[in-house]
């Protein structure tokens, strides 16, 4: 059941996706033009989101269980640090240079273009990087800071 | 420079309306992750995961990132895809998919997990990630567009 509602919750994410406009790279990087012709429909895509979101989020509020009665896990980490900017500014990059996010590259993989696949590779590469990274500085010791990973 | 003048609304691709129908998607996706798997819908964070190889925690994943997957062909079924533009070329493409996969991780979440679900958690955390690749992106697009191209 748990996993018939990820498999759903995933294509619904796929298919409001692709209505909003987020799969073409070119819309993408035309809100991400803010100082030539500027195209603010993402604030549209990200308002749309949030409006539901906050309904769903207030569940968590009164409810530590889900539906199906297992524990609601979320992040209650509070840390901003240069960590979480760091990255977020280099994932701006990324997604300014391509126009493509992690969703919508992975909505697109099984489109008839081969550059979603290019850029989804090379994606997972940097995960895996990362995931490498993070296991060697806590094998050699985690003195320095012990923070909790998402 | 980057306040020289007022903002030019691009009106021939602003799409309010088809944008905020998909966004009550992706947020209606988000309340069925949340309610029925207890989780937050965060694309990097999903996909990310998988590479922990933590045992009893792979196949949701892959159920989630399958959903992504059939979404285009279930869409194409009931009418035709909408067609896309692709600029970046090879190279880009590589160099843009390594840094969104490190700094999604480095920052432990992307579009979805802070964007959409963290602003959601009203999580100050999610707000400055937000803002970060926000303004990351209005500077690349920028310098990439309007300075070198």
């Amino acid at each position: 059941m748990q996993l018939l509602a990820a498999l759903f919750s995933g294509l619904i994410f796929g298919i409001g996706l692709i209505i909003s406009g987020m799969t073409d790279p070119s819309k993408v990087i035309g809100f991400l033009d803010f100082t030539g012709k500027w195209d603010p429909s993402l604030v549209f895509v990200m308002g749309g989101a949030i409006l539901v979101g906050i309904f769903a989020f207030r569940f968590t509020a009164t409810h530590t269980r889900t539906i199906l009665g297992e524990p609601i896990k979320l992040s209650t980490s509070q840390h901003i640090d240069r960590r979480l900017v760091f990255g977020g500014l280099t994932f701006g990059v990324g997604w300014g240079l391509a126009g493509y996010c992690p969703g919508p590259a992975l909505v697109s993989l099984l489109t008839d273009s081969s550059k979603p696949l290019i850029f989804t590779i090379a994606m997972l590469v940097g995960m895996a990087i990362f995931e490498i990274q993070i296991r060697s500085s806590q094998s050699k010791k985690s003195k320095f800071h012990n923070e909790s990973y998402l | 420079m980057l306040h020289e003048k007022t903002i030019m609304i691009d009106w021939t691709n602003f799409t309010p309306w088809p944008s905020f129908a998909g966004g009550l998607l992706i947020g209606s996706a988000t309340a069925i992750f949340l309610l029925f798997n207890g989780k937050v819908a965060g694309i990097s964070g999903i996909v990310g995961g998988l590479f922990k190889l933590t045992y009893g925690d792979v196949a949701w994943r892959v159920a989630f990132v399958l959903g992504l997957l059939i979404a285009p062909l279930v869409y194409g079924l009931v009418v035709p895809l909408p067609l896309v533009q692709i600029d970046a070329d090879t190279v880009s493409l590589i160099v843009a998919g390594l840094l969104v996969g490190i700094g999604t991780r480095y920052g432990s979440g992307c579009t979805s997990g802070h964007g959409v679900c963290g602003l959601s958690r009203f999580s100050p955390r999610s707000l400055v990630a937000t803002v970060s690749f926000i303004m990351a992106g209005f500077i690349t697009v920028y310098i990439v567009r309007h300075l070198i191209g």
